[in-house]
């Protein structure tokens, strides 16, 4: 269970360019569902994911996972819960260019020193399973929008994390892409991880696949703006 | 341990794959740093074998010098004077020698002219008429043992020496420009007082009497002045020692140069590589991590351009005889001598070299790093 409690988020405090991207968001998001947030640009949904996924934290308000304060972690412990329970998908699938696809997905791991034999099966397990099996090799600079985004989702799993944060996942996406995609995040449910999505696109939040649906504006939950 | 080990492996390979990713900038840099190492290197290499060199020739020679000094200026010695010395506790051999400049205008370069002391290794004193020449003469003079060389007298005669032998290649350093000859071709040829010599040496068994020896000479002859082994050690240092200070003033443009260029290209960080710092912490790597990573990426291109440098260096040094710094180094005159320095490592001076190569290189690679690696990682997300 993710529990928010009055969130906010401002970037640039006490300058001209202050600015309110969240302004008080309190919420309970359940576990093991697909949860997405929809919302105008600006409407504050990419900060708040990359808050709940501890790559930032919140101006004021409390953020907790599973009963555990999240939001007043050192850097270093954030980092930890980060690597261990969060996956990310970007919204430019940000995969590093000039290493292969295996390269790419393997490095969240890095860090963790696991044995490279295993982690190099694990990788290929986890590319076999989204369809990437024989781009493997390839470096990921010649693969189409569909590719890398399976590249990336792969990546973000590689981990075992319990929670997947994906931000517009299918912006650079066509339509059949986008369905293929949100098929992916369904199965992704189906072994029992949390999906939380960012999006705008009513393909994704009109899915059949779609738990649960949080409307944002404003820096506000719609109910409340 | 094993799971710090193999971290430090991930990283390392991480670090590899991004040197390779940007080849351009990296063999740039790699070339430019190796440079710099190859030109220190070579310096420091070739002094400190001058130096050496110089050290074990100069081992053999008297610990004591007399010379004879008038209103300070060096004067013959008369040859009484030995007599005068008598037997100083310690001393195991007096005796006069005989040596001395002449400018050779056809070639326009000065040989050292020298009748050999009494008991010398190689060569005893060449018959009347003979002489023996060092490489550079010979080279110069285009000479072959059994042709003659004829040069002009102190009184105006032309005197004609027969090349009886050449001196030996490995003493070349310092026997480039010297001919041996007999006692009394010598005062012909100069002209030279039958009582007089240049100077007078003594050998001193135990180098701790040598001070005290010394200062009898001085207390008994006091218009003399005694010239120690050590001290002419000390001098070989110090010329050795500015040349090389020349050397590294010269080279001061090139390594500012080289310093801007480097922090140019290792701490300026591209967008591109802002980006990746991003990518990596938000997938979970530590700012520690990316520290780590980006010191791996410098060391390993230092280490390679410092092990680079230094064995070309090395090879430059020791089998093309530091063929670049010869003019600078050696010395400024006509006869250079051709000699292959012994091949010799100083670890301190290795070391010294590391510090200030590899270390300032790694550092300024990590600051920019460091500033970028401890923003937040959400920036990637927008």
């Amino acid at each position: 269970m993710i529990e928010l409690r009055d969130v906010k988020k401002v970037f640039n405090q006490g300058r001209g360019s202050e600015l309110w991207a969240v302004r008080g968001v309190t919420l309970d998001l359940e576990p093991r569902q697909v949860t997405v947030f929809k919302g105008p640009s600006g409407s504050g949904k990419t900060t708040l994911l990359s808050m709940i996924g501890a790559l930032s934290r919140p101006t004021s308000g409390r953020i907790s996972l599973d009963g555990k304060l999240l939001s007043n972690l050192p850097e270093r412990f954030m980092t930890q819960v980060r690597r261990r329970t969060f996956g990310f998908v970007f919204q430019r699938f940000n995969l590093i260019r000039g290493l292969t696809v295996l390269e790419n997905v393997m490095l969240p791991a890095y860090p963790l020193a696991p044995d490279y034999g295993d982690l190099r099966r694990q990788a290929r397990a986890l590319l076999t399973q989204f369809g990437m099996d024989a781009k493997a090799d390839d470096k990921v600079e010649w693969l189409s929008g569909g590719e890398a985004q399976r590249a990336a989702i792969c990546r973000a799993l590689i981990n075992a994390p319990r929670i997947l944060i994906a931000d517009e996942p299918t912006a650079n996406l066509d339509s059949a892409r986008s369905r293929e995609l949100i098929g992916l995040l369904g199965e992704l449910q189906d072994l029992g991880k949390t999906v939380l999505v960012a999006s705008h696109d009513p393909l994704v939040f009109e899915s059949a696949r779609v738990s649960r649906v949080v409307e944002l504006r404003d820096g506000l939950l719609a109910e409340d703006a | 341990m094993r799971q710090l080990l193999r971290r430090q492996r991930y990283l390392i390979d991480y670090s590899l794959a991004a040197l390779a990713r940007r080849p351009g900038k990296h063999v740039a840099l790699l070339l430019v740093y190796t440079l710099v190492v190859f030109l220190l290197a070579s310096v420091m290499l070739f002094t400190q074998s001058l130096r050496r060199e110089a050290a074990l020739v100069l081992a053999q020679s008297p610990e004591i010098i007399l010379q004879r000094q008038i209103a300070g200026r060096h004067d013959l010695m008369p040859a009484d004077y030995l007599d005068r010395i008598g037997r100083i506790r310690g001393v195991s051999a007096t005796y006069g020698r005989l040596w001395g400049y002449f400018y050779d205008p056809a070639v326009r370069a000065n040989y050292t002219l020298m009748v050999p002391p009494p008991g010398s290794p190689e060569h005893g004193e060449p018959a009347p008429g003979d002489i023996v020449i060092g490489a550079g003469i010979a080279r110069t003079r285009g000479l072959e043992p059994g042709d003659y060389l004829s040069l002009r007298s102190a009184r105006g005669e032309p005197f004609a020496f027969r090349v009886a032998a050449l001196l030996p290649h490995r003493t070349e350093l310092v026997s480039t420009d010297l001919m041996l000859l007999g006692a009394d071709d010598f005062r012909r040829f100069f002209a030279f007082p039958a009582d007089r010599f240049t100077d007078i040496v003594l050998q001193v068994r135990n180098p701790r009497e040598v001070r005290k020896v010394a200062e009898k000479l001085s207390l008994a002859l006091p218009d003399t002045r005694p010239i120690l082994r050590e001290e002419i050690l000390r001098t070989y240092d110090a010329v050795f020692g500015w040349r090389q200070g020349l050397v590294f003033v010269l080279m001061g443009g090139m390594v500012v140069a080289f310093v801007i260029f480097a922090w140019d290209r290792a701490a300026g960080l591209s967008g591109e590589e802002r980006r990746e710092i991003g990518i990596l912490k938000s997938i979970g790597w530590e700012t520690g991590d990316v520290l780590r990573m980006k010191f791996w990426e410098g060391a390993i291109l230092s280490l390679t351009a410092f092990f680079l440098g230094y064995l070309l260096a090395y090879a430059h040094v020791f089998y093309l005889s530091a063929a670049l710094f010869e003019p600078v180094l050696k010395g400024w005159a006509v006869l250079y001598p051709d000699f292959r320095p012994i091949p010799f490592v100083d670890a301190i001076q290795v070391a010294t070299l590391f510090f200030f190569t590899v270390f300032p290189y790694t550092v300024a690679t990590i600051v920019p790093i460091w500033r970028a690696a401890v923003t937040d990682p959400d920036a990637v997300m927008r």
